[in-house]
């Protein structure tokens, strides 16, 4: 096996006319960062609103629900991809459409990006939300309703509070997912981590330098992720509760 | 608006399922049995009481599961041929092509999925049924294999569809080594007849049926399994 290792790549000037290659590295793991991180905002937005909707009594909330967590758990996530980035703005009105084409470079993938993972982890954490709050005894609900309580104040005050900390351990899975799942929006040509390792291994042919500095990443921010989520579900505890949610299958 | 042209994919119809879909359909089903025995065997050695052996398992799985499928994809595709020439120890990297070198990528990649499922599998089978069988004088492997996996694939059979269900979602990323399979031929009739919307969209609605009725199915199943139980 003749592969010459070099190590010192990273110290070396990049192409792309951003400083070394370790700067290549860095800039993607910026991208993959604030990706995973303004799409995580928007998917616990709409996926708690959704799997809200799931556990209601109404029957078109129900539907409503139940058809968008099918409709984005059945799509490969790199269809969706493309789905957002070539097709949207095709279907949109002209001049919206044109709008997102002629956005400048990191933009124009940045945006359908999030909107991408957004949409398609708020079905999984949905999911998650129905799981968690079913998971809980029906008295809770009931017990909510005897104090007087309307509908949004029992999920408010009473349902959600304890759903959200028993489905976290779920939730920092699916945390860790987005942050994985980002590096599909490479194909649509966002340089986040995945693709500078990429593009650090088509300039320099360093190919495993560039994919374990890149691999070394993922794992440390894995290890962060863990420990700052244990730190939460200790902090936000609730004594004699161990909460455990169902595990639903994925990556 | 108003200039779609859906007739393309009667044209291409054809050529879509005929190299696509029977690609995307091959790389499903060989990595999937390559990736539940390799991960039965994984799970094996983590549940395993000698150290080195679940050390091994543990961080295997730890490390496929906490980086990218893009990622793997790309390490094997490069790092494949150094293995195999260092196999048959030849100096320079051998030619593997995208279709092996997807099949064991995809093949270890969900290997350590398959292990976390069949490790929960392993566990949910009483203690008592393995104790019994060395008990009547089984070694390790009868044990296993006669008593305790018959039941843990029994237990887990829905979880393991469903798993495979994703893998033939994920299969779609190997759109990235340029390989024809179903989103690959969609993605070349596109690009060439200029028909982006038309194409994407069907490939869409054709992933999102199979894997709806997939699941309808594995649900029956489930129930079907539930009630002999």
């Amino acid at each position: 096996m003749n592969y010459n290792w070099n190590w010192r790549i990273f110290f070396e000037t990049s192409p792309d006319g951003r400083g070394t290659y370790l700067d290549t590295l860095v800039n993607g793991l910026g991208w993959t960062i604030a990706a995973a991180l303004t799409a995580w905002v928007m998917a616990l937005v709409i996926g708690s609103a959704i799997g809200v909707m799931r556990t209601t009594s109404n029957k078109w909330l129900t539907l409503i629900g139940n058809a968008y967590v099918e409709l984005f758990r059945n799509i490969p996530l790199l269809v969706q991809m493309f789905l957002w980035f070539f097709v949207l703005p095709e279907l949109l009105p002209r001049d919206w459409g044109l709008a997102m084409k002629q956005m400048t470079p990191p933009w124009a993938s940045f945006v359908p990006a999030v909107l991408c993972l957004g949409f398609f982890t708020a079905a999984r954490i949905a999911e998650q939300v129905r799981a968690g709050i079913q998971s809980l005894p029906r008295g809770q609900s009931l017990a909510g309703t005897a104090l007087g309580l309307t509908v949004p104040q029992t999920y408010r005050y009473v349902l959600l509070p304890m759903a959200f900390r028993i489905i976290l351990p779920p939730l920092t899975s699916e945390f860790m997912n987005i942050i994985k799942n980002s590096s599909v929006a490479l194909t649509i040509g966002l340089v986040e981590l995945t693709a500078a390792a990429r593009s650090i291994q088509e300039f320099s042919f360093q190919v495993f330098e560039a994919f374990t500095a890149a691999t070394l990443v993922y794992i440390f921010i894995n290890v962060i992720v863990v420990l700052g989520m244990r730190f939460i579900e200790k902090k936000v505890a609730v004594p004699g509760f161990a909460g455990t949610a169902p595990t639903v299958p994925g990556h | 608006m108003g200039a779609f042209d859906f007739d393309v994919i009667e044209r291409s119809v054809g050529y879509l399922f005929r190299e696509g879909m029977t690609f995307t359909l091959t790389l499903t089903a060989l990595a999937m049995t390559g990736g539940i025995i390799f991960g039965t065997l994984l799970a094996m050695m983590r549940l395993s009481s000698i150290k080195p052996l679940s050390w091994f398992a543990g961080t295997y799985v730890n490390l496929m599961r906490s980086i990218p499928l893009l990622l793997v994809i790309f390490w094997f595709y490069f790092l494949v041929p150094y293995i195999g020439a260092y196999i048959i120890g030849s100096n320079t990297p051998i030619q593997v092509g995208a279709f092996y070198s997807s099949v064991i990528t995809f093949t270890l990649f969900e290997a350590a999925y398959y292990c976390e499922i069949m490790r929960a599998g392993i566990q949910s089978v009483a203690r008592g049924q393995a104790l019994a069988g060395y008990a009547l004088g089984l070694n390790y492997w009868q044990t296993m294999g006669k008593i305790v996996l018959p039941q843990a694939f029994r237990n887990m059979l829905p979880v393991l569809l469903t798993q495979t269900i994703i893998l033939f979602q994920d299969t779609s990323l190997v759109y990235v080594l340029s390989i024809t399979d179903f989103l690959g031929a969609a993605s070349k009739v596109a690009q060439r007849d200029g028909r982006l919307v038309e194409m994407y969209l069907f490939a869409a609605l054709v992933y999102f049926v199979i894997c709806f009725f997939g699941s309808l199915l594995v649900k029956q199943l489930q129930k079907k399994i539930a009630i002999v139980r």
